[in-house]
């Protein structure tokens, strides 16, 4: 396998046409005058609505349409259960629009289409609804209590799903252990956030019958099929296309949000375009969150810090709905013994109702709080132990040659037992040690202490279990007159920088310059076999189908290449856009070969008049085409992944604190981290980069707010805190490279990487640097200057 | 059977205002709603769709352009404040052949965007700070304080602060 | 989120915004916007009418005279920040400006402005307070000039009339000799102070500090004095011990309750903080540096 884009630093293709503003994000697409919807939102976390009163709205000026529950047809139903669960009774979903109950503030109850959104928001004003609030018990552990307000009737307790987990004989090792260490945990909500908020436009052509929708999903062809499904139409009617999508980070993923199938509903009704453009308040309080969880996580070790066992109970919040079935808690429950050996592991998890926004995968997808759990256990056991914190993960890392580790009775994300395939963990402890370098900083920390000033080294390792399946495919064609390679593939990009990364694979089997590789993703007419664009997934599932499918155009190209040159196969090398005959000057372009290798009637220009069925491009007696050849340069192919391929890496920090004002100062962050082979580098950093910042919010700044009425109390800007570059650190990233020994290209996911381990590394450091004051240990997320004080015996 | 199409009103009932804007160095003169926001002005009455918006309430920067010269919210600017007054969007930057301007050549160059939604903002900003012509902190903290008002949710910023040093370099001084 | 509907009109003198904010109890001023027109979008804020102030002569141009700084209503923040005649005449100014939001917000928002918004964590209204400064008020009943204690009245509201229009500010100059400091702490650069400090510090010949004006903001529902706090100050040497004391003082002013950025009690370890802090520095600075 050639490797001369593949692994290389190349600029994004993509870039000029956004830094010039010339992005088509949906609100950018020009529709014939368009339609504007606005949500009536429920204002209560839990209530009945007795009555609803549109007359006023509807007679608004401006005003098209004012939709109740009754007023939706076939999308008045509980939306679907995207993956279903055994583990879970009955799972409740939302509807459209609230018919009788409302279960969260924020739950969509009337829909208004108007000509601009400022008229929209004026009438929904005017909607009235009667409420008759009920009791609500917000936080996780109150709504498991006995006797807590129900969310659902139909679920005594809360519990929306219970999930028990066994690998190894526990019970056993729980015996034999000579030491154990518990604590409790907890993660604190929150949100992606991302720049461009939610926003689904549509548009219904009468005449070919078409309904085509502009989503800023992760999941086109999955909306594409259920739109087509629910209001039963012809999947080849509905055109479903995700364009340039301003970060999604799993939040964007969700099938249906409301919107999704109301803004297409209403476009067929009324005949004009209508679009729904998601405000921030709004994303606070309807698109979907993630993060909280309460671990009761035991570690069983002996003596010398060698965990044998593992207990670990925890509650999920998955609030209000349940739509996305088990996923975060599943994948935290499979991450729960990170990188270390601990080969008897007991998991169990109860999923729970909340009265607050339902909870689909955010970026990390419950990987986060499981290594919150794991990492905070093992710095605790260490100290129990008289250990140091390196030398304790030492002892219990899975070792550089113990691939793959497997864990049965776990099973993860794609169905099937844990296995870690690759890695070198011991590896990369080694680098993080000799980056940090703990001996030199304990000296550092002692000199420190005598200044007033107090220094603290966080530590953390993560796994991270990438490259879900089912499949996704790969469409390549060589364009006839240019010459240009036109590459389809089934998800689609929110920043990820697919169009360079895809293009880098296929540049190096095809031997053409990245520039001249197009990629379009994300649109069902271009390609509609695929699943989304969620778990760190791409580079691996829709890389693997692309390269594969590249493989075979490059032997389509080389057979045809090698007869119009009279050259055997062998001796022929693609390279600057053509092929040629190695070691002379004689050449084709890809051009070329594709015209020459559809045989034409019609010579319609020059190359075409080379091509016509008077000089077929093969030289042989008999049809131009033969039985089960087809016309052109063109394949299809996909990858479908026997199961998951498991990167990770490790964190470190120093951090100072202020004793006076609490506040923390992140004076050096290193990642080692390891995703396989990497296909861009600069752009793999980026998304590590990313990720951390993300997890640095969730570490140090980001919680979503609920008073114990349920009402969200910081849905905006200035009060969820968001960090600028102000409060994000300058961070080193370090590569190892272990090649997945489970796909042809050798790679792992990246794309969530960076989030997971913050929070420990930051709470590891705290808790390092406040020692000596006494301030115990920091075992929640988001650490708060408050949180500090009160640890170190604030009044 | 086909019914007759819906008659539904295009625009509102609002009052409208006439303004007289100089956007990107062009008189544009329209009669548009009093409480239109220079954000939506500019992105649907003129087609500029290189202006984003990301929260308006002020924070995210992401509708950042230049008004009068000088970086400012245009989800916190009426289309009729404006009036009268110079504005300059991201689409002001590139020269005519679609060469890119140095910032810009320097955002790619650090791939300092990821999905390109907050950069037109961030940009903006960037242009306005090197030409209020006063002296540069081009150390990390100082470029992070020209930064900090402008949301990334992609980039973890590392890279932005690169391009802006990058850009530093490579523009005429003052 | 979008504004709810309005009037709008753009007077071109004093005048005429007076006539039109006494007409209708309704309306507001519109200067910069950058306070006013958030609420608006979140439709926290419906005002029935705006009074665009932008066009009205003789609302531009800082001037330093009578001992004073004269900031009339259309001023930028960010004109303010930079002009060094301001500087000059009282540094605490650019000092406290640098946390005041970000510069985009600095660009178009006006000080007069913010002081008219009198939120309980803003910088200027607290600035004004530290000064001693005034502002001055045009209405029906004509002109009139209200000291910053009195015209800040709680969280948001001020003691300004229906119909009035506040013209100008006045930010006394440094007294000479003193030495001025402030600071500040947020959770993330440009919020909202969780709690700030500003201190002004003069010395007799003696060394003993006079003229001790200590003030804050964040830590109750409007900025205010600490006068506990300069009451051990005044007199002192300013030395570590006299520091710590007024730190202990101010921790009695915070009234703020718990909220979500901060629980009272580390409010006033920041509170306590600052006074030390800023006090120190800004005796450090009284008179070359002593």
């Amino acid at each position: 396998m050639s490797t001369r884009a593949f692994g290389s630093r190349i600029k994004r293709t993509v870039d000029p046409a956004l830094l010039r503003g010339e992005g088509a994000f949906v609100d950018d697409i020009p529709l014939a005058n368009p339609l504007h919807a606005a949500f009536v939102r429920s204002p209560y976390a839990r209530a009945r609505i007795t009555a609803i009163d549109v007359a006023a709205a509807r007679a608004h000026p401006g005003v098209v349409a004012v939709y109740t529950a009754d007023d939706i047809g076939v999308i008045d139903r509980e939306m679907p259960l995207l993956i279903p669960h055994p583990s879970m009774t009955d799972a409740r979903t939302q509807r459209p629009l609230a018919r009788d109950d409302v279960y969260y503030v924020g739950q969509t109850v009337v829909m208004v289409v108007a000509v601009d959104r400022y008229t929209a928001e004026d009438a929904a004003a005017l909607v009235e609804v009667d409420y008759d609030p009920r009791e609500v018990a917000v936080d996780i552990e109150d709504a498991v209590k006995p006797g807590a307000p129900l969310v659902h009737d139909s679920h005594a307790g809360n519990v929306a799903a219970y999930y028990e987990q066994v690998s190894g004989d526990p019970d056993a090792a729980v015996r034999a252990a000579e030491h154990v260490t518990r604590i409790k945990v907890k993660v604190e909500r929150s949100t992606a956030a991302p720049m461009e908020c939610r926003a689904v436009a549509a548009q219904f052509d009468a005449v070919s019958g078409e309904l085509t929708v502009w989503d800023g999903t992760q999941a086109p062809i999955s909306v594409r099929g259920g739109l087509a499904s629910i209001f039963g139409l012809d999947e080849d009617k509905v055109r479903v296309i995700a364009p340039n999508v301003g970060g999604g980070f799993g939040q964007k993923v969700l099938l249906f949000y409301p919107d999704e199938l109301l803004v297409p509903m209403a476009a067929m009704e009324l005949g004009r375009p209508v679009k729904y453009i998601e405000d921030r308040r709004e994303n606070f309080i309807g698109s979907t969150q993630e993060r909280t969880q309460v671990h009761a996580i035991e570690l069983y070790a002996r003596k010398n810090g060698e965990v044998i066992a593992l207990r670990d109970s925890f509650l999920h919040d998955t609030g209000a709905f349940i739509p996305y079935g088990i996923a975060v808690a599943q994948v935290a429950s499979t991450s729960i013994a990170g990188p270390y050996r601990i080969p008897n592991i007991w998991v169990e998890f109860t999923a729970v109702y909340t009265p607050t926004v339902p909870v689909t995968p955010y970026r990390g997808c419950g990987r986060p709080q499981a290594c919150f759990a794991i990492e905070r256990a093992m710095d605790q056991l260490a100290e129990e132990l008289g250990l140091d914190r390196f030398e304790v993960r030492r002892r219990n890392l899975i070792g550089d040659d113990q691939f793959p580790w497997t864990r049965e009775g776990l099973l993860f994300a794609d169905g099937l037992r844990v296995s870690l395939d690759s890695g070198q963990y011991q590896t990369a402890l080694e680098m993080i040690t000799s980056e940090l370098r703990p001996a030199d900083f304990a000296a550092e920390q002692a000199r420190a202490r005598t200044e007033g000033k107090y220094l603290g080294l966080g530590l953390a390792f993560y796994v991270e279990g990438t490259g879900l399946g089912p499949y996704e495919g790969g469409h390549i064609k060589v364009h006839p007159i240019t010459g240009k390679v036109y590459v389809n593939t089934g998800l689609t990009g929110q920043g990820q920088g697919h169009e360079t990364v895809f293009g880098q694979i296929v540049a190096d089997q095809l031997g053409v310059a990245v520039e001249d590789v197009i990629l379009v993703e994300g649109d069902t007419r271009a390609f509609d076999w695929g699943v989304a664009t969620f778990a760190s997934r791409a580079a691996v599932v829709s890389g693997n189908a692309i390269y594969k499918t590249a493989l075979i155009v490059r032997r389509q190209i080389i057979r045809a290449a090698a007869n119009m040159l009279e050259a055997s196969e062998d001796d022929i090398e693609l390279r600057d856009g053509a092929a040629w005959i190695r070691g002379t000057d004689r050449n084709a372009p890809l051009a070329a070969i594709a015209t020459a290798s559809n045989p034409l009637r019609y010579a319609f220009n020059d190359a075409a008049k080379a091509a016509t069925q008077f000089m077929p491009a093969s030289k042989h007696d008999g049809p131009p085409l033969d039985e089960g050849q087809h016309p052109g340069l063109e394949a299809t192919d996909y990858y479908s992944p026997a199961c998951a391929t498991w990167a990770y890496g490790v964190h470190g920090a120093i951090v100072e604190v202020d004793p006076d004002l609490c506040d923390v100062k992140i004076r050096r962050y290193v990642c080692i981290h390891d995703c396989g082979n990497m296909i861009n580098p600069t752009i793999v950093e980026g998304q590590v980069m990313g990720g951390i910042a993300q997890g640095l919010g969730g570490a140090m700044y980001e919680r979503i707010e609920y008073d114990p009425e349920g009402n969200p109390l910081n849905a905006n800007f200035v009060d969820f805190l968001v960090p600028y570059a102000t409060e994000v650190p300058s961070v080193e990233v370090r590569h190892l490279e272990t090649p997945s020994p489970l796909n042809p290209l050798g790679v792992k996911g990246v794309g969530e990487a960076g989030c997971i381990a913050v929070g420990a590394v930051i709470a590891s450091g705290i808790e390092d640097a406040l020692a000596p004051l006494g301030a115990g240990k920091f075992h929640n997320t988001p650490i708060t200057p408050s949180m500090i004080h009160a640890a170190l015996g604030g009044d | 059977m086909r019914r007759p199409r819906i008659a539904t009103p295009t625009v509102s009932s609002d009052p409208r205002a006439p303004v007289s804007i100089t956007v990107n160095g062009e008189r544009v003169e329209r009669e548009v709603s009093v409480r239109m926001l220079l954000s939506d002005f500019l992105r649907h009455e003129l087609g500029l769709t290189g202006t984003h918006v990301g929260c308006e309430h002020g924070v995210c920067g992401a509708c950042t352009v230049l008004i009068d010269g000088v970086a400012g919210r245009s989800c916190l600017t009426f289309a009729v404040q404006a009036s009268g007054h110079e504005v300059r969007t991201i689409e002001s930057l590139a020269s005519e052949d679609g060469a890119l301007h140095p910032v810009q050549e320097a955002f790619q160059e650090c791939h300092a965007l990821q999905c390109g939604y907050c950069t037109p903002g961030m940009i903006m900003n960037i242009v306005g700070m090197f030409e209020e012509g006063r002296p540069l902190d081009l150390s990390d903290e100082g470029i992070r304080l020209a930064l900090s008002g402008n949301l990334c949710r992609c980039t973890g910023y590392q890279n932005i602060v690169a391009a802006v040093r990058k850009a530093a370099e490579t523009m005429p001084a003052g | 989120m979008k504004p709810a509907l309005f009037e709008y009109s753009a007077p071109k003198t004093v005048a005429e915004a007076v006539a039109l904010l006494s007409h209708d109890p309704g309306a507001v001023v519109l200067a910069g916007g950058q306070s006013l027109v958030p609420a608006m979008n979140l439709r926290l804020a419906s005002p029935s009418h705006l009074v665009d102030i932008q066009h009205i002569d003789g609302l531009r141009g800082i001037r330093v005279e009578d001992g004073r700084i004269v900031v009339p209503a259309m001023t930028r923040h960010r004109e303010l920040e930079l002009s060094d005649a301001v500087h000059a005449a009282n540094p605490v100014i650019r000092e406290a400006m640098a946390h005041v939001a970000h510069v985009p917000i600095r660009n178009r928002g006006t000080v007069v402005g913010s002081l008219c918004h009198a939120d309980a964590a803003a910088e200027m209204p607290m600035v004004l307070v530290l000064t001693r400064g005034s502002v001055v008020a045009e209405g029906p009943g004509g002109r009139r000039t209200i000291a910053a204690e009195d015209f800040f009245q709680f969280h948001m509201t001020t003691a300004r009339e229906p119909g009035e229009m506040i013209v100008e500010a006045h930010f006394p100059v440094l007294p000479e000799g003193a030495g001025a400091a402030f600071d500040e702490f947020t959770r993330r650069h440009g919020d909202y102070a969780i709690a700030a400090v500003g201190a002004i510090v003069g010395f007799d010949a003696a060394g003993r500090a006079r003229d001790v004006s200590i003030a804050a903001c964040g830590i109750g529902s409007k900025p205010m004095r600490l006068r506990e706090a300069e009451a051990l100050i005044a007199g002192t040497p300013v030395g570590e011990a006299d520091l710590a004391a007024a730190g202990e003082a101010a921790r009695a002013a915070v009234s703020a309750p718990d909220d979500m950025h901060a629980t009272t009690a580390y409010r006033r370890r920041v509170v306590a903080t600052l006074v030390r802090r800023v006090v120190g520095r800004a005796a450090q600075r009284a008179g070359k540096g002593r």
